[in-house]
Formats: structure tokens, C-alpha cells, sequence
């Protein structure tokens, strides 16, 4: 049991996310999570802007489930499976965050300078929620998968443009996490 | 009742996002700094993993729960859409710390705040239908 509550080692971890793929291929699915986003914009109507979201939007009810299924399991892990051990970043991480005002890194899943309610309703907070979201969903639907869809799906099926999504992906993240971070937050 | 198996795999999905920390804002910045192996151990495991599977699927012919023979889409080729969609989709992983699935698994954990990320990449993937025709593919 100790084993379970404890934070889960990278290759006990990531040979599981393998087999949620082949779960899903084995349904006749594929495992893709931002596919979801461009199902509730149908759902909500969005077949009357673009055909784009003009599907049988009741085909992907599946992976409406396999959401759902995934949100539960974030609170059976939290509230059930853990011993809230803060998490063991690089101390190099924890002090260069530091300095940009994020204390107490990895005592929790999310920096509060971000998540909490007192910075999410001021201006700036509430800025760089919707920006992010923003960018995830564009960014996303654009090259037509995430790291579910790209990163491991694709690569492990020995897609070329699944690389060069990934190479996108670390691009924008590179530029955000030493460039841009800075210049939010310093 | 068909639905019950995916939403048991939704289940495993999200408790090993949660155990693994790769839902975690410190633990992706930690990756995009090089300062850790942790992410790059698990999204390397996984796929090293998933390509000897896919590799023997495809070679076994392996059939799926419907008894046909298992074929996974192939990407659509391109070269433009995968680098810019995938540089502006980076730019909001390393800002909110999350993709497309830790997003739902988060609230789950009782970040409710996430919700506003989730609303605005609904939007963004709206505005991305309606722009399609005029962006670069």
C-alpha cells in the first residue's frame, strides 16, 4: 500500500500510459484528450460558424467518458491514494521559481500565484488563465493533436509530423518557460 | 453499459496522471528547464513502450474487441500546421502547466480555477474552426 501512496516512479508511470493507449486501441479508439474540446464547441453549437464542428459530435461520446472517467480519477488519486508528500523537484527548479515569486514550489500539484482564487479574480490573473487556455485549445486543434495524440500515440506509431509537432510543442514551451515567465512574473 | 470500460480506462488515465505528478505546473517547467528526467522518463518510457506495441500490433495483425485487424490513423502530412500549432499549443502548456487531458484530471483534484483554462481552450479551439480556411496548413 505504501507503494501506491507514495509518488509513482517515471517508469512505473509511463509504461501505464502505454497501456491506457492500447486500452483504447483495442476499443477500436485512439487516444487522443484535446479531440474532446472541439466536441463541446459542436455541443454547443458551434456547427453554425464553421464546418469544422459540423460531425456526429454523439460518435465521440466515448471520449466525453473517458473525461470524465479521468476527472474522477484525479480525486480518487488525491483524495484516496496519496500521502501528500510535496513533490521532489530539482532544488535548482524550487530557487529559480523562488525568484520569480513562486514560493513553496511543489508543495502543491499548482503554484497558487496561479490557481487561487485571490490571484485568478485580479486583471493579470485572470489574464493568464484565459491566454493559456486559449492558446492550448488554438495551439491544439491547429496541429491537430497534444501529447496524448502527438507525443505519445503519434511517436509510438512512428509519425513524422507527430515529431515535428513535438519539436512545436518544445519550442513554445522553451520560449514561455525562460523567456516569457520572466518577463509575466519577475 | 458499453461506455463503462472507457470510462474505467478515464479512471487509471487520471490516478496516473496524479501519481506520476506529471499533472503538476513545477514538474513540466522543471522539464522545459532540463533540470529533471522525471517527465522526459515518463513520456520516454511510454513511448518506447507503445512503439514495440504498435510494432508487433501491426505485425501480429492483431485484432481489436470487434475482431478487426487494429489500424491506427496515420497523421496527416504536413509540415506548417504541426510546428505552429504545435509552438502556440507549447507556449499555453508551459503558461497553465497543463494539456488537453490533466486539464478535467486537475479539477478533479479540486482546482476549480481550471475550469476558466478549460472555457478558454473551448474558445481557442473555436476560434481555430472559424480561422481554419485562413491559416497556413
Amino acid at each position: 500500500m505504501e507503494f501506491i501512496l507514495q509518488p509513482w516512479p517515471w517508469y512505473v508511470s509511463g509504461p501505464l500510459i502505454a497501456i491506457v493507449m492500447f486500452s483504447l486501441i483495442y476499443f477500436g479508439k485512439t487516444f487522443g484528450m484535446s479531440s474532446n474540446l472541439r466536441t463541446l464547441c459542436t455541443i454547443g453549437g458551434a456547427g453554425k460558424y464553421s464546418d469544422f464542428f459540423r460531425f456526429d459530435w454523439k460518435a465521440q461520446r466515448w471520449n466525453l467518458t473517458v473525461v470524465l472517467g479521468a476527472l474522477i480519477g484525479g480525486f480518487i488519486a488525491v483524495y484516496l491514494l496519496s500521502d501528500h508528500r510535496p513533490i521532489a523537484l530539482n532544488p535548482q527548479t524550487v530557487a529559480d521559481l523562488s525568484e520569480l515569486g513562486f514560493k513553496d514550489a511543489g508543495q502543491s500539484l499548482l503554484p497558487p500565484e496561479i490557481y487561487d482564487w485571490d490571484y485568478v479574480l485580479s486583471i493579470k490573473g485572470m489574464g493568464i488563465l484565459i491566454i493559456a487556455g486559449f492558446l492550448v485549445g488554438f495551439g491544439t486543434r491547429y496541429a491537430g493533436g497534444c501529447t496524448s495524440g502527438h507525443a505519445i500515440t503519434g511517436l509510438s506509431n512512428f509519425q513524422l509530423p507527430s515529431l515535428i509537432a513535438v519539436i512545436g510543442f518544445f519550442i513554445g514551451g522553451l520560449l514561455m518557460t525562460h523567456f516569457l515567465l520572466p518577463l509575466i512574473f519577475g | 453499459m458499453k461506455f463503462i470500460k472507457f470510462f474505467l480506462v478515464g479512471i487509471f488515465f487520471g490516478i496516473v496522471l496524479v501519481k506520476s505528478e506529471a499533472v503538476s505546473w513545477y514538474r513540466i517547467i522543471e522539464m522545459f528547464k532540463f533540470q529533471s528526467f522525471h517527465m522526459y522518463g515518463i513520456i520516454g518510457s511510454a513511448v518506447v513502450l507503445g512503439g514495440l506495441g504498435v510494432w508487433l500490433i501491426k505485425k501480429m495483425k492483431v485484432k481489436n474487441i470487434d475482431g478487426k485487424v487494429i489500424q491506427i490513423p496515420p497523421k496527416e502530412r504536413s509540415f506548417t500546421r504541426y510546428l505552429f500549432g504545435g509552438s502556440i499549443f507549447g507556449l499555453g502548456w508551459a503558461l497553465a502547466g497543463a494539456c488537453p487531458g490533466p486539464m478535467y484530471i486537475l479539477v478533479g483534484t479540486g482546482v476549480f480555477s481550471m475550469l476558466i483554462v478549460i472555457a478558454a481552450a473551448i474558445l481557442g479551439t473555436f476560434a481555430y474552426g472559424v480561422l481554419k480556411n485562413k491559416l497556413p496548413h
